[in-house]
């Protein structure tokens, strides 16, 4: 028996190798990443149907068109879309190998999602201070677990944030840095996709 | 506030005969085990070679060992359950109380389903996937061991139940009310919700890892029609898996805030809705037993075909058909709960489609006969258990089609009959498919046999002993009985459930068989020995690896011009070796040095922290939570500032082993 | 045996050796998206409060500046396309929305349904005291 491993070294009817062989880390990383996000966006999706299953449920108590204001929704949406935006450039500025730029388009990035989330956590206060805790209607749960969900996403985002910075500083713009800070950056810009669907289907459907 | 929640004493069963038996029983065998590890000095080499491991092979067989102990424990549920049933027929009350009963049958639902079906065939997949695919290992290694690790922390959490508290009482599918705070206000339900949620973040993980290894990483000319069937039911399997798992996150954490917090998502009052657990509890619960057959049904193509010495027939409508179930099994959900109350239009649609599904389904099993047809049959364990599984799954589908006809299910629904179907398609497909997987995948994965008389009458007492164990439970469905009855009146169904028991003592000599065959075959191992990596013949890249393969698989990765890649290489080899004029000098192969994944304790110490996190979550110890969160975070830390991330195996040390493979073969 | 008639990795732009036009126009897609984006955003904002607007429609209007947005992101941030070398992030996306959309319209179809056939609440709480 032939001491080859090359089974058949006949190339197929068009004379090419159809396909070449393992992707390179850098796409294999990407693209397992894209997949866990799109299994998150449908665990999104099973909350987006519970709410909208439960959105009238409120027992007797406040509901969307109460509870809402659209110019805090407004300027929460405006943060977390720019922080998208800088996001995209800090990418440009690791693929220049720019430390500094990355560093600055980070710190904005890092300020608007904490803006974000500070509008979202007064919002939360002022309901519970009226009473219209998650605990009073079936609506109101929904309502704190979607939204909730998807600040608890950004958290987690901002706290990677910090520490890709942490990677960066102390080890460059080495491969395995560069692939961790591309996932982060589908990350954020994923979210921001959710937050489209949620602004959309909570705050401007749910206050008519 | 209380060091230790709610934990108290009172959370071992002193005054519970048959659990603490149990329990004492457990410990003592877990005690056993450590001890003899620890007396014969084999701690550093099971941390170096198996824990901190991220070699899918050494995974693979860790999953599998995890399951067949878990089949044991599930299975002694259903011993108790069917003597229980045996006996507790109208004056007399048997020996379980209701409220352990309630526990057995819902331990059984979800170990089986979830720490034995599940774990089996994700280990299975661990093992032969990138050795059929042509590649070094999974595309996350250290990943793969984090799912290992945390399914078994689900595991450890489920056992730890039986000793420290209980375990749910509400059946394995947990629905509310009943599993609501106010109806089950132990620790039983949150066992079984933070044990699932836990092994389902594993679970998750292993769906990620293996669409992105099988859609990127194959060897170089494997387009997507030259993978063996094996690959297109694994990535049918671990797309379903990506896309149902997050639903059944989503919907025990809404329960948990229920539980836990005080919200209202399907509590009786506040506007919740019940109903809306059943309805996404099914959006995952249909896909997950889609899940659990078509790993399955991959392992009967490859054994059917190899053991009929003929290319699988009809292989593109195989693909077809597997993609089909794929996508089908995300539009039959509803048939789980026709008598909920939908409207005759809603249910019609769901019954329609779940008789649909059957078509793709009975296309591979027509697929499968076409192939052994014409071919040499070679009786081995495998095709036993193959040609078992044609007949037992037909049988079970074809009342599984009866039931999606929502007027007969409204009369057949949580009877026993529902029972038997669908154990008729689960013993039917996904254990027997495990079974010939094992039998199949064992010597490569250990470089010995398992010995087959043993692996035949193991067969035998599993097949008669499954009729023995659900006919009888189809007849007693139609006559009336329902599902999880602790006791009964209607003396009529007594004989039948009487024979239900020897059935399940028929299966109990089947598995004591398996037990018998593994230890003879070790026992055995150099008369079984496979010397050659290739025992049955085989069409696929595995066999063309030493058996077991080193750590990356192959020396040079194959070049795959064809279906049965390995098949087309014999033949090739074979026609040059009958033409002596023509034969060239042997060429060696291009060595190159290979990088192989670091160890990692990465799995081992997130799963610790994560028992330690779903125990104190539990039992309401939240300075423990505390803890157990910031050491998984640690870990996670750790694990992303490593420096050295490969080892790199120098070109002659493959060039090495890769030779001694080849004068073993030759000579 | 890593070559470039591979796929790209979704969120990836270009090589990594960028000439000076190419940085530029990567940075006027980002900018294009974000000015697409803001516009989106403010038309929903206008059109849910507006009362110039057929209400049924709104809603169906929302939905779509909400799905047109997505796909901004999608295609100015995320670089999202429809050439070749995308094509498994573009199938491994449609999976996605497939199950996204069979969950949410099921789950809806589905409840509706139930909701209609069950009981309502007060008769149910006051069964016990009917004869």
């Amino acid at each position: 028996m032939s001491s080859t491993a090359v089974f058949g070294a006949e190339p197929d009817v068009a004379g090419n190798v159809s396909y070449v062989g393992p992707a390179p880390k850098r796409i294999v990383v990407a693209y397992g990443f894209w997949i866990f996000l799109l299994s998150d966006i449908v665990m999104f999706s099973a909350l987006f149907a519970t709410y909208a299953v439960l959105a009238h449920a409120d027992a007797g108590g406040p509901d969307g068109a109460q509870l809402f204001h659209q110019s805090r929704v407004a300027i929460e949406t405006g943060c977390l879309l720019l922080s998208s935006y800088t996001c995209g450039l800090m990418w440009m500025a690791v693929g220049a190998r720019n430390a500094g730029a990355t560093y600055l388009a980070a710190a904005v990035t890092f300020l608007l999602g904490a803006a974000f989330l500070a509008l979202e956590a007064s919002e939360f206060a002022g309901m519970v201070m009226i009473g219209a805790t998650p605990e009073r209607s079936a609506f109101l749960s929904a309502f704190f677990t979607l939204v909730g969900c998807h600040g608890v996403h950004v958290t987690f985002g901002l706290l990677w944030l910090a520490v890709m910075m942490a990677q960066v500083a102390t080890k460059g713009f080495r491969p395995m840095v560069e692939r961790r800070l591309l996932c982060f950056s589908l990350f954020w810009h994923a979210l921001d996709i959710i937050w489209v669907g949620l602004f959309t289907v909570v705050y401007l459907m749910g206050a008519r | 506030m209380n060091l230790l929640g709610e934990l108290s004493w009172s959370a071992i069963p002193f005054d519970q005969p048959i659990p603490l038996g149990a329990s004492v029983a457990m410990i003592l065998a877990v005690l056993l085990v450590l001890g003899w590890i620890t007396r014969e000095g084999y701690w550093p080499y099971l941390w170096r070679e198996w824990i901190t491991s991220v070699d899918h092979k050494r995974i693979g067989v860790m999953y599998c060992v995890l399951a067949l102990v878990m089949l044991l424990r599930g299975f002694s549920d259903a011993i108790l359950m069917r003597s229980q049933q045996a006996f507790a027929a109208g004056g007399s009350q048997g020996y379980l109380p209701p409220e352990h009963y309630d526990q057995i049958f819902s331990a059984h639902g979800t170990i089986m389903i979830f720490f034995m079906a599940m774990t089996i065939m994700i280990g299975l997949m661990n093992f032969a996937l990138p050795l059929q695919l042509g590649v070094r290992d999974v595309a996350f290694p250290t990943l793969n061991s984090v799912s290992l690790w945390l399914t078994a922390s689900g595991v450890l959490l489920t056992n730890i139940s039986l000793v420290i508290g209980e375990f749910a009482k509400t059946g394995w599918m947990n629905y509310p009310p009943l599993s609501e705070l106010q109806y089950s206000p132990g620790v039983g339900v949150d066992y079984y919700l933070w044990a699932l949620q836990i092994s389902g973040i594993g679970t998750l993980m292993t769906g990620i890892n293996f669409v992105t290894t099988i859609l990127k990483m194959r060897a170089p000319g494997m387009s997507y029609m030259r993978m063996p069937v094996f690959c297109w039911t694994a990535l049918a399997t671990n797309l379903l898996i990506v896309a149902a798992f997050p639903v059944l996150t989503a919907t025990f954490a809404m329960l948990l805030l229920d539980r836990y917090l005080g919200f209202h998502f399907f509590t009786v009052d506040a506007g919740g809705n019940m109903m809306m657990y059943v309805n996404l509890f099914w959006v995952w619960g249909h896909p997950e037993v889609y899940i659990l057959v078509l790993p399955a049904f991959g392992i009967f193509s490859e054994v059917i075909a190899t053991f009929s010495g003929k290319p699988l027939f009809g292989y593109r409508s195989m693909v077809a058909a597997t993609m089909a179930i794929c996508i089908l099994s995300f539009l039959v959900w509803l048939h789980h709960f026709f008598t909920m109350g939908a409207g005759a239009d809603v249910n019609g649609f769901f019954g329609i489609m779940s008789m649909i599904i059957a078509v793709p389904t009975g296309v591979k099993i027509f697929n499968w006969l076409f192939t052994m047809y014409g071919g040499r049959v070679r009786f081995h364990v495998p095709i036993l258990w193959s040609i078992g599984f044609m007949i037992t799954f037909a049988l079970g589908g074809m009342t599984g089609v009866l039931l999606a006809m929502p007027p007969a299910d409204f009369v057949l629904h949580n009877s026993l009959f529902l029972i038997a179907h669908f154990h008729n398609v689960i013993i039917g497909a996904v254990v027997f498919g495990a079974m010939a997987g094992y039998n199949y995948w064992f010597p490569k994965a250990f470089g010995f046999r398992l010995e087959e008389r043993w692996g035949a009458a193991a067969f035998w007492c599993w097949f008669v002993g499954f009729y023995l164990s659900f006919m009888p439970l189809y007849v007693v469905g139609m006559m009336g009985m329902t599902r999880r009855m602790q006791h009964y009146d209607n003396l009529s169904w007594r004989p039948w459930l009487i024979v239900a028991g020897i059935g399940s003592l028929v299966i109990l000599a089947g598995i004591i068989s398996q037990i018998v065959q593994l230890v003879v075959s070790i026992r055995n191992r150099e008369a079984l020995r496979d010397v050659t990596g290739d025992p049955w013949n085989g069409r696929t890249l595995e066999w063309s690896t030493p058996s077991p393969p080193p750590p990356w698989n192959f020396a040079v990765l194959p070049q795959v011009t064809g279906i049965d890649a390995f098949w087309i290489a014999k033949q090739t080899h074979a026609r040059e070796a009958a033409r002596p004029q023509r034969a060239a000098p042997a060429q060696p192969p291009d060595y190159e040095p290979i990088e192989v994944p670091n160890n990692s304790a990465t799995g081992f110490v997130t799963a610790f922290f994560a028992v330690v996190t779903g125990f104190a979550l539990i039992w309401h110890i939240w300075w423990m939570v505390i803890v157990g969160v910031i050491g998984a975070v640690a870990t996670m830390l750790v694990f992303a500032w490593r420096e050295q991330e490969e080892v790199e195996i120098p070109a002659e040390e493959v060039a090495r082993i890769d030779r001694e493979y080849h004068t073993e073969l030759a000579a | 045996m890593t070559l470039q008639s591979h796929d790209r990795a979704p969120g990836d732009d270009t090589t990594p050796a960028q000439t000076r036009e190419e940085t530029l126009s990567e940075f006027l897609v980002y900018t294009i998206g974000l000015v697409l984006a803001v516009i989106l955003t403010a038309v929903s904002f206008w059109a849910a409060n507006t009362a110039l607007l057929w209400p049924p429609g709104v809603a169906l209007g929302l939905a779509v500046l909400a799905i047109a947005q997505m796909g901004v992101h999608l295609v100015f941030f995320l670089h999202i396309t429809t050439g070749p070398d995308n094509t498994n992030n573009v199938l491994a996306l449609a999976f996605g929305i497939l199950i996204v959309m069979l969950v949410m319209v099921g789950s809806l179809v589905i409840m509706a349904s139930l909701n209609a056939n069950m009981m309502p609440p007060g008769d149910l709480m006051h069964l016990q005291t009917q004869h």
